[in-house]
């Protein structure tokens, strides 16, 4: 039988799942709730007397001090008419690490126990109506596609129970249909193929004579996903320019390799290991390492399910540079997120979308908690706003890896054993690249719940201890993990050129009942597959055994160049690894892009800014992220060398991380990132290259050499499929051709994400803007001689480094004041990698003790942080900033975001070893570090346009997220 | 003379078990990682040891509460053992999610209490007020002058990052007889040594607690992370400072007074 166990906080301690659930309530606009109590509940299965079950609850479930439990349920609280019980159960097959926890620990203590399974209760004290009552279940506490809820005593979900499967072989008869059939088979069966695919698919099975099996359409369906193979980037495009000047066409036989690719392979670094053809890129570190960097999106489910979506989009990218060469060691996570902004109110929302600011706590926890239960740090992110993100959150998720230099490669050989890893496979997950692949629409939410898969970082963990353990030993020959497409994808690759027969009924299952398909295309995380020589089995299930981590010969790798899928020994699905991996057939794109109708805003001018400087750091994109990266562990493994938080008060914004990831070793990697979407709206191609510039800059004013530094890209767009946004995106990875080789950045990996636009009920179509990431890796060759951006002693001098033009084209500035403008600010490519290798001269020959980068907010925003960060104060006058002829006005030199601008602070015996070392490049001495805790910006005249205390700035920068 | 040996004890979820090898290898000792499996199977193994160490990381992934877990596995498969091997004048030191599970155990604050009830533990780790996890450093103030590993009247500043972190102790007369018994190794202050609030004291914690050791001052558990300040880097502050000003390296002395300790 089932025993219950409720586990209650006591009230002189603080429930804060409660807590935490009465703000989101009331953040409704539900105003009537006065508290709420949160309620573990345990139900047990087996044979337990009262006794018993009072020993599990009082010794191992409730905490003595803070906890007190209740055998059985618990009714309402007693003269409490008007309280709401409500219950919040998994479903039949979600992972339950606490059950698997319990039942694991009640064996430690000599107890057996037939099933686990907790829930949760709540307890809602206060009137609410039936609709409020609804609402709150299913907005706050539970989660549709995972759970189910259930109100007052009603009884309980009965225990999960599932058929066993009978084994049935699905054909689908495709050979003699029409274009609309074969459309409709793509549509019902969610394939998200296209005609001419299917028609591709409809030959090859003509030539067979014999019809499909439905795992083979969903393994094709799986592996020419947009989301797996970029079919965009890969097509060939007739790219039509028009601009003031006229119309011009072109084709491009194949975007990534004559942009991205081409890029890397001009510049030819001899310090490029794997680039572009493994999970992670890899670049040396030192003649014993090299380091892994890769970089994911996870934004669909991040949209549906923003806790689950953002973890499993750390937990999986964590997986890729664990699956690149024989296996690396993570060392970081870097975060990058764009939110609609969180003030927006519930009223304004399209149906199916969830409130940002319920979509940005989500995801923020869902990455602290993978992230920090994995023990790895969270070093480098960006957070960033525009109401377009509204139906399309973009959760960017990247890990570096540290790799032994001769395990960097890995190939699977015929004979060897696949031996799949750590998790087993439930319906979670199913079909999330194909899902990933489509437009999201208003249905989304209720359509795709399968697809969002569940993690649990502690079996990620010890699958990561145990692989190191036998990558070490030498145990296998090749990796890689589970992502998108399951068994399926991970398989399918790594057997290309050899081939695979998979016993599929011998994969472990989280419950019973799964088809053969459901098996293959499963996401189900935390899962690796690895290629075992059959003399190695032995010693390497000791290892998984020996930390409890479950690994299981599922198959054998061929050298028939097919892909043979069998159930209980009859065959349920062969392909061709050719045909399944160049059988896709090629496309011609059509892209445009017409020049947009812009035009400079005229603006009053002002004779004081402090307001305006207030505003901007005020603005959600340039204010404090704080709240965000204190709740990531950003000093576990113990490399940390700078922090993402600097300065006196360990609360200024730096502008890049750097960690060692050699303890024992002075040599580092600073990380950063460049991302600006804002200026997408006027020119991609210009936005490419201030992202550059911006990840560039980052890792250089930390102390980063600029000669070593990789870079990776992460396209967010609209549907491709519509010729503007591809034409868009093509003057976007011109951008990153153009700015990658002036920079001698290669590319080292990248990824695309090309269907952000979201149809709302009414019909409406919101497009995201262009968005780009760019992150960045550098060597740091000393990390003793890193700088932060703090300022650091009064009788310092504030020079700045690099020109500053007429170009507050969306900037902050201009966005504050409602307007885009025109000017969008142009890397000179001539003179960036000069002004570039400078700075980094400076830092490395001591000159200087802090170094900052003028990006969002310009030069006033950036002066006011290095002031805050360090609490000083600092006066400046703009008349000795190096500007262009077309610069007329305070405000375009205060906000105004020219690329490539540093401000940096030296002792005043350094000015003139500085001054050398610029030569002739544009720089100017602007101002001095003072001890009066102001900021003050003149201007001609010695007239100041700011004048403000750095405390009062630094509370109008942390205020606004500071939740 | 030879080397210390350092058991440093893993499991699933343990994640700062390299970098305090690496703060005791500093320190002069020998560390090893140790899986608790390995523990299970053979409890004699932590004969061959001077030092156990737990430490952070979220065990089992925190289900339950933290540390509960392995608190659990150690009372039921090697708590004699660990009991011997704290009578044999040997050393214990659990951080963050280890101290969690010496409280847990019951092997912290460890008073004599007639009242207990059969229940071995006396306090909790409860979360913190903040309601979150948080990396963050604060200044720490010895409270005690018994524990092997504290320098007593060295303020010192290290680096907290949990989420259940405030100490609270089952009966009020608990907390007294531990601060009678010189059992508060370390207290949250300011720069300047003075209490205060939120986030002077980041978790809430009763009587600004940090850290607690036993009876003998041979067992000490502590929220924040010694082995993240063993490198003058690790510093939040470094940048700030000339190469010429000293700076003590705060958290790897705590590391080299217990391997003092055996000299």
């Amino acid at each position: 039988m089932t025993h219950r166990i409720e586990i209650f906080t006591k009230s002189d301690y603080q429930d804060v799942p409660g807590q935490e659930v009465l703000t989101d309530i009331r953040q409704l606009g539900i105003s009537t709730v006065e508290e709420v109590q949160a309620i573990k509940v345990f139900l047990l299965g087996g044979d337990f007397d009262q006794a018993g079950l009072e020993r599990i609850a009082r010794e191992l479930l409730a905490d003595p001090i803070s906890q007190e439990c209740h055998l059985g349920r618990s009714a309402a609280p007693p003269g409490l008419a008007q309280a709401t019980l409500i219950e919040v159960h998994l479903k039949p097959g979600v992972t339950d690490p606490v059950a698997d926890s319990t039942r694991m620990a009640l064996a430690d203590m000599g107890l057996k126990v037939k099933s686990v399974r907790t829930a949760r209760k709540y307890i809602v004290l206060g009137h609410i109506n039936e609709k409020q009552k609804q609402i709150i279940a299913q907005k706050i506490l539970a989660n549709d596609c995972i759970e189910e809820v259930i109100f007052g005593t009603d009884s309980e979900p009965p225990s999960p129970h599932t058929k066993p499967y009978q084994l049935r072989i699905i054909n689908i008869p495709m050979r003699q249909l029409d274009d609309q059939q074969l459309q409709k088979i793509s549509d019902q069966m969610d394939l998200f193929l296209n005609l001419k695919e299917m028609q591709t698919i409809q030959q090859y099975y003509q030539k067979l004579k014999r019809d499909p099996t439905d795992v083979e359409l969903e393994m094709l369906a799986q592996t020419w996903s947009e989301h797996c193979v970029h079919k965009t980037f890969r097509s060939t495009i007739e790219f039509t320019e028009t601009n003031g000047v006229g119309e011009k066409t072109i084709v491009i036989e194949n975007l990534l390799k004559s942009t991205i690719v081409r890029a890397t392979r001009e510049l030819d670094k001899p310090w490029c290991i794997s680039v572009f053809e493994d999970n992670a890129g890899v670049v040396e570190f030192d003649e014993n390492y090299g380091i892994c960097f890769k970089v994911e999106t996870h934004n669909h489910p991040s949209a549906i399910e923003p806790y689950g979506g953002a973890a499993t989009g750390i937990g999986g990218v964590i997986r890729d540079p664990m699956g690149t060469g024989l296996g690396s060691k993570p060392i970081a996570n870097t975060d990058i997120f764009c939110f609609a902004p969180p003030d927006m109110r519930l009223e304004d929302l399209p149906i199916g979308v969830l409130h940002p600011r319920r979509v940005m706590k989500g995801v923020v926890a869902g990455v602290r908690d993978y992230g920090n239960r994995m023990g790895i740090p969270t070093v480098n992110g960006a957070v960033l706003f525009d109401e377009r993100y509204l139906g399309n959150p973009l959760v960017y998720c990247g890990n570096i890896g540290l790799i032994p230099r001769q395990m960097c490669f890995g190939s699977a050989r015929s004979g060897d054993l696949i031996l799949m890893v750590g998790g087993r496979v439930g319906r979670d997950g199913i079909h999330g690249a194909t899902f990933s692949s489509g437009e999201m629409t208003h249905e989304h939410e209720t359509v795709f719940s399968h697809a969002v898969q569940i993690g649990n970082p502690i079996v990620e963990k010890k699958m990561l201890d145990t692989l190191l353990a036998a990558r070490d030993e030498n145990l296998y020959v090749a990796i890689t993990d589970c992502g998108a497409g399951g068994l399926s994808s991970a398989v399918g690759e790594m057997g290309a050129k050899l081939g695979a027969v998979v016993d599929l009924e011998k994969v472990p299952l989280k419950y019973q009942g799964l088809s053969y398909t459901e098996i293959w295309i499963s996401e189900a995380q935390e899962r690796m597959v690895i290629a075992v020589p059959p003399e190695n089995l032995e010693r390497i299930k000791e290892i998984f055994a020996g930390e409890d981590v479950e690994a299981t010969v599922v198959g054998q790798y061929t050298a028939d160049k097919k892909l043979h899928l069998r159930y209980n020994g009859q065959t349920v699905g062969e392909l061709d690894m050719e045909f399944l991996h160049e059988g896709l057939p090629k496309y011609t794109r059509q892209a445009i892009w017409n020049a947009p109708k812009v035009q400079e805003p005229e603006l009053t001018e002002k004779e004081d800014y402090t307001d305006d400087l207030k505003a901007v750091l005020s603005g959600f994109n340039v204010a404090s992220k704080e709240w965000v990266i204190r709740q990531y562990d950003h000093e576990v493994q113990g490399g940390s060398t700078i922090k993402p938080l600097v300065g006196a008060d360990n609360d200024g914004p730096g502008d890049a991380s750097v960690l060692r990831p050699v303890l024992s070793r002075d040599q580092g990697i600073a990380i950063g990132c460049g991302i600006c979407p804002q200026y997408s709206d006027i020119d991609p191609y210009w936005m490419a290259l201030a992202a550059i510039d911006e990840a560039v800059r980052n890792v250089v004013a930390v102390g980063g050499n600029p000669e070593r530094i990789a870079i990776l890209d992460n396209f967010c767009w609209g549907n491709c499929n519509k010729p503007d946004r591809l034409g868009s995106l093509v003057k976007a990875a011109q951008g990153c051709y153009d700015a990658a080789v002036a920079f001698g950045t290669p590319f080292i990996s990248g990824k695309d994400s090309l269907n952000n636009e979201f149809q709302t009920q009414d019909g409406q179509t919101i497009n995201i803007p262009g968005t780009l990431l760019i992150s960045a890796m550098a060597i740091v060759d000393d990390v003793n001689r890193c700088v932060t951006m703090d300022a650091k002693r009064p009788g310092n001098v504030i020079l700045i480094v690099g020109e500053t033009k007429n170009e507050l084209g969306g900037s902050q500035y201009y966005q504050l004041n409602g307007k885009l403008g025109a000017n969008v600010p142009k890397v000179n490519l001539n003179a960036a990698p000069k002004v570039i290798a400078a700075v980094a001269a400076a830092i490395k020959q001591g000159l200087v003790v802090a170094c900052h980068d003028c990006s969002e907010g310009g030069l006033a925003v950036a002066l006011a942080e290095m002031a805050f960060a360090g609490g000083v104060g600092i006066e400046a006058n703009l008349t000795r900033v190096p500007v262009s002829r077309d610069v007329s006005r305070a405000d375009q030199t205060l906000f105004g975001e020219s690329a490539t601008r540093f401000l940096m602070e030296a002792p005043p015996e350094n000015f003139g070893r500085l001054a050398q070392l610029l030569g002739n490049m544009r720089f100017g001495e602007i101002g001095m570090v003072t001890d009066n805790s102001r900021l003050i910006i003149k201007t001609t005249g010695g007239q100041a346009v700011i004048d403000a205390d750095i405390y009062k700035l630094k509370e109008a920068w942390q205020k606004p997220l500071r939740w | 003379m030879t080397q210390v040996k350092v058991l440093v004890l893993r499991t699933a979820g343990t994640n700062c078990d390299v970098e305090t090898c690496y703060a005791f290898e500093l320190a002069g000792a020998r560390a090893q990682r140790v899986h608790v499996n390995r523990l299970i199977e053979n409890p004699g193994l932590l004969e061959g040891y001077q030092i156990l160490a737990l430490p952070g990381g979220f065990s089992y992934g925190d289900d339950i509460a933290a540390g509960r877990i392995l608190a659990n596995q150690l009372v039921h498969h090697f708590r004699d053992e660990v009991r011997a091997f704290i009578d044999a004048d040997k050393l214990v030191i659990g951080i963050c999610n280890g101290f969690q599970v010496l409280v847990m155990t019951g092997i912290l604050p460890g008073l004599p209490n007639p009242e207990n009830d059969g229940v071995a533990q006396q306090a909790t780790l409860a979360c913190n007020d903040s309601g979150k996890f948080e990396d963050r450093w604060v200044y720490l103030q010895p409270g005690s002058n018994k524990c092997v590993f504290v320098e007593p009247d060295r303020r010192i500043y290290l680096p907290v990052a949990h989420g259940e972190g405030k100490l609270c102790f089952a009966q009020p007369k608990l907390l007294e007889q531990a601060r009678a018994n010189g059992q508060v190794a370390f207290r949250y202050v300011d720069a300047e040594g003075r209490f205060g609030a939120y986030p002077i004291n980041p978790n809430g914690s009763t009587d600004h607690i940090a850290g607690l050791c036993d009876a003998t001052g041979r067992v000490l558990g502590m929220m924040p992370h010694p082995e993240r300040h063993v490198h003058r880097t690790h510093h939040p502050h470094w940048t700030r400072l000339t190469e010429q000003e000293p700076q003590k390296l705060n958290g790897l002395s705590i590391f080299a007074n217990a391997v003092r300790y055996f000299s």
